[in-house]
C-alpha cells in the first residue's frame, strides 16, 4: 500500500505550473495544436486500439469521427463498429473486450444515459474498457454545453471516474486508463468538459508510436473464451456461494460484488502508480488520485473537478493578491474517491469551498458531500460550504468563484461550520 | 470456509445441468404426467414431444414415457399448457412433498 504521505507526496510534485503557465514539451514526439476531441482521439490511436463501437453525440462527436478516420485511412488497424445507439456501442465494446481486444469508446449526456444497463454490465464484467465522457448537462430541457451531471450520475456503477483539466491532460489520461484499467479489470471513464476543453484548442504533445508501445504492453485478457472449453459468462449467479461442476466453491452476487470493491479501493494504488510510471517514460505527471495549486499553505481550499480548476487557480491568484491564503485541490480521480487524499490536502486548511458542476437533487453537489462524508474521519476538518456552478453551460469566471470564497469566509466568520449550496450566477 | 479460492474475477461458469443451481427448489407447483393418457405412449412410438419442445428448461427428455426432471423443473406449467392430451396437470407442492 502507498501511505498517505507518499501519495501526498505524489500531489506536491504534481505540475502545479501546469495549472497556469507551463508549455507542453515535445520530447521525442511533436506538439500537435488540437481540440480535447482530437486528443482523446489520437490516444485512442496511439494505444492501438483493437475495437471501436461509438455513437456520434454533441460535443463527443468528433472523438468518434477521427477515430473513423484514422481507420478509414489505415492509420488504425481496429475494427470501426458503426451501431445504432450507444446502448449499442457499449455492447459492441463488452463483447470485444471479452475476447480479448482493446476497445474504446465514448459519448456524452444522454447517449451516456443511453447506455446506463451496458454501463454497470461492463463493470461488473470487471472488463477493461476505457469509455471518454466528453460532460454535458442532461435533458430535459435540452442543452447540448457543459456540465457534469452525466458522468456523476453514473458515480455508482463501478468504474474509475478521472476529471481532466486540459487537453495535454486527456490525452495522458486515455493512455494511462488503458493501464489502470487493464492492471485492475476494472472500466476507466476518461471525464472532460463540453466545448471548455472537447472543441478548444491547446497545445499537445504527442508521443511517438514506439514510446507509447513501451509504456502500454499488448492487453491480456484475464478470462479468455475457448470453443474447445466453453463458459458461461456472467451467467445467473443467485444469492449464496455454491459448488460448480468441477467442485470449486465459487462466489455468489455478494463476493462479486465485494471483490469489485477491493479492485475499485485498490484502483487507488494503480492509479497513482500508472501517473508515476507515465511520468518515467513521458515527462509528466497529473497528481494521481488529487492535485494542488499554491495549497501548500492554504487557509482557504477551492475544491473541484476538471476544467473548473483552471478557473479556481486564476481566483486563487486574485484572493492571494488581497492577502487571502487560497490555493486548489483538484479531484482528478472521482470514484475511487480520493478520501485519505483529501484529508490530507485539508489538514492545514480551515474552510474547503467546493464547486460542483452538477447536483444530487434533493441534497447538494456531489463532491461537497462525498467531501463532507471523507471529513467526518479527519481530526483537523475544515469547514466545507459547497456551491453549485456553470450548469447547462452557464459561464463560470473566476472572479465569481472569488466572490463565493470570500462569501463563504464571511459564513465562516459568523461561526458557520457549512450552509446549503449557493448557486454562483443564478439569476433568478 | 469461504470462496476466496475461486480464481473468476467475474461470474463464469461450465455449461451442464444445474450451473445456475437446483432451481427445482423455486417450484410451487409440479408437473405429474398421466402416461396412459400420453400420446407417444399411446402409440408405443415416438411421437407428439409437444412438451420436450416447449419446455424452456429442457428438463423434458425426448423419450416415450418421459418424466420431468424435477431437480431442475422450475414449476413454470408450460407442459401442462401444450399437451394436446391433457396428460399432464399441476399438483400443488406442500411440505410432505418437498
Amino acid at each position: 500500500m502507498i501511505t498517505e504521505k507518499k501519495q501526498r507526496q505524489g500531489a506536491k510534485t504534481s505540475p502545479k505550473s501546469r495549472a497556469k503557465d507551463e508549455k507542453p514539451q515535445s520530447g521525442n514526439g511533436r506538439v500537435a495544436i488540437i481540440t480535447g476531441n482530437e486528443a482523446a482521439a489520437h490516444a485512442a490511436r496511439l494505444c492501438r486500439v483493437q475495437v471501436v463501437a461509438a455513437y456520434p453525440i454533441t460535443p463527443q462527436s468528433a472523438v468518434v469521427e477521427n477515430l473513423s478516420k484514422f481507420v478509414e485511412s489505415g492509420e488504425l488497424k481496429a475494427e470501426f463498429v458503426t451501431v445504432e445507439s450507444e446502448h449499442s456501442a457499449l455492447a459492441v465494446c463488452i463483447a470485444a473486450s471479452t475476447v480479448g481486444a482493446r476497445v474504446f469508446t465514448a459519448t456524452s449526456a444522454n447517449g451516456l444515459a443511453y447506455m446506463c444497463e451496458q454501463i454497470h454490465w461492463a463493470a461488473g464484467a470487471r472488463l477493461p474498457i476505457v469509455m471518454c465522457c466528453v460532460n454535458r448537462a442532461m435533458a430535459a430541457p435540452w442543452n447540448v454545453l457543459n456540465d457534469q451531471q452525466d458522468s456523476m450520475s453514473q458515480r455508482d456503477a463501478g468504474w474509475i471516474q478521472i476529471h481532466c483539466r486540459n487537453n495535454q491532460e486527456i490525452f495522458d489520461t486515455v493512455v494511462q486508463a488503458f493501464k489502470i484499467a487493464e492492471r485492475v479489470h476494472v472500466p476507466v471513464m476518461v471525464c472532460y468538459d463540453g466545448f471548455l476543453l472537447s472543441h478548444t484548442v491547446m497545445p499537445v504533445c504527442l508521443p511517438r508510436q514506439e514510446d507509447v508501445d513501451r509504456f502500454l504492453p499488448p492487453y491480456t485478457p484475464h478470462t479468455l473464451l475457448d470453443p474447445a472449453d466453453p463458459r458461461n459468462l456472467n451467467q445467473v449467479t443467485l444469492a449464496d456461494p455454491r459448488v460448480n461442476s468441477e467442485g470449486v466453491l465459487c462466489h455468489g452476487y455478494m463476493e462479486l460484488r465485494y471483490l469489485h470493491q477491493e479492485a475499485l479501493v485498490g484502483a487507488r494504488e494503480a492509479i497513482v502508480a500508472v501517473d508515476r510510471e507515465f511520468d518515467q517514460c513521458f515527462g509528466r505527471r497529473w497528481g494521481g488520485m488529487v492535485w494542488g495549486y499554491r495549497d501548500e499553505d492554504a487557509d482557504v481550499c477551492l475544491v473541484a473537478a476538471g476544467s473548473l480548476t483552471m478557473e479556481a487557480s486564476t481566483a486563487v491568484d486574485m484572493l492571494r493578491a488581497e492577502g487571502i491564503a487560497a490555493g486548489v485541490v483538484g479531484v482528478r480521480a472521482y470514484r475511487p474517491f480520493p478520501v485519505e487524499e483529501l484529508i490530507a490536502a485539508l489538514k492545514k486548511a480551515r474552510l474547503a469551498v467546493v464547486f460542483d458542476k452538477s447536483l444530487s437533487y434533493g441534497y447538494e453537489g456531489p463532491i461537497c458531500a462525498d467531501l463532507k462524508a471523507a471529513l467526518f474521519q479527519s481530526e483537523a476538518a475544515p469547514a466545507v460550504f459547497g456551491c453549485i456552478a456553470g450548469l447547462g453551460g452557464r459561464d463560470v469566471k473566476a472572479r465569481q468563484l472569488a466572490d463565493a470564497v470570500r462569501n463563504a469566509l464571511k459564513q465562516y466568520d459568523n461561526g458557520q461550520r457549512t450552509a446549503p449550496p449557493a448557486w454562483i450566477d443564478c439569476r433568478i | 470456509m469461504g470462496t476466496r479460492d475461486c480464481k473468476h474475477e467475474s461470474a463464469m461458469a461450465t455449461p451442464c445441468s444445474g450451473e445456475a443451481g437446483i432451481t427445482g427448489d423455486w417450484r410451487s407447483a409440479r408437473p405429474v404426467v398421466d402416461q396412459s393418457k400420453c400420446l407417444a405412449v399411446k402409440a408405443g412410438r415416438p411421437a407428439c414431444f409437444q412438451c420436450w419442445a416447449f419446455c424452456p428448461e429442457g428438463v423434458i427428455k425426448k423419450e416415450v414415457g418421459s418424466e420431468v426432471d424435477l431437480t431442475y423443473c422450475k414449476g413454470c406449467g408450460i407442459c401442462v399448457e401444450v399437451c394436446p392430451a391433457d396428460a399432464i396437470t399441476m399438483v400443488p407442492e406442500t411440505e410432505e412433498s418437498a
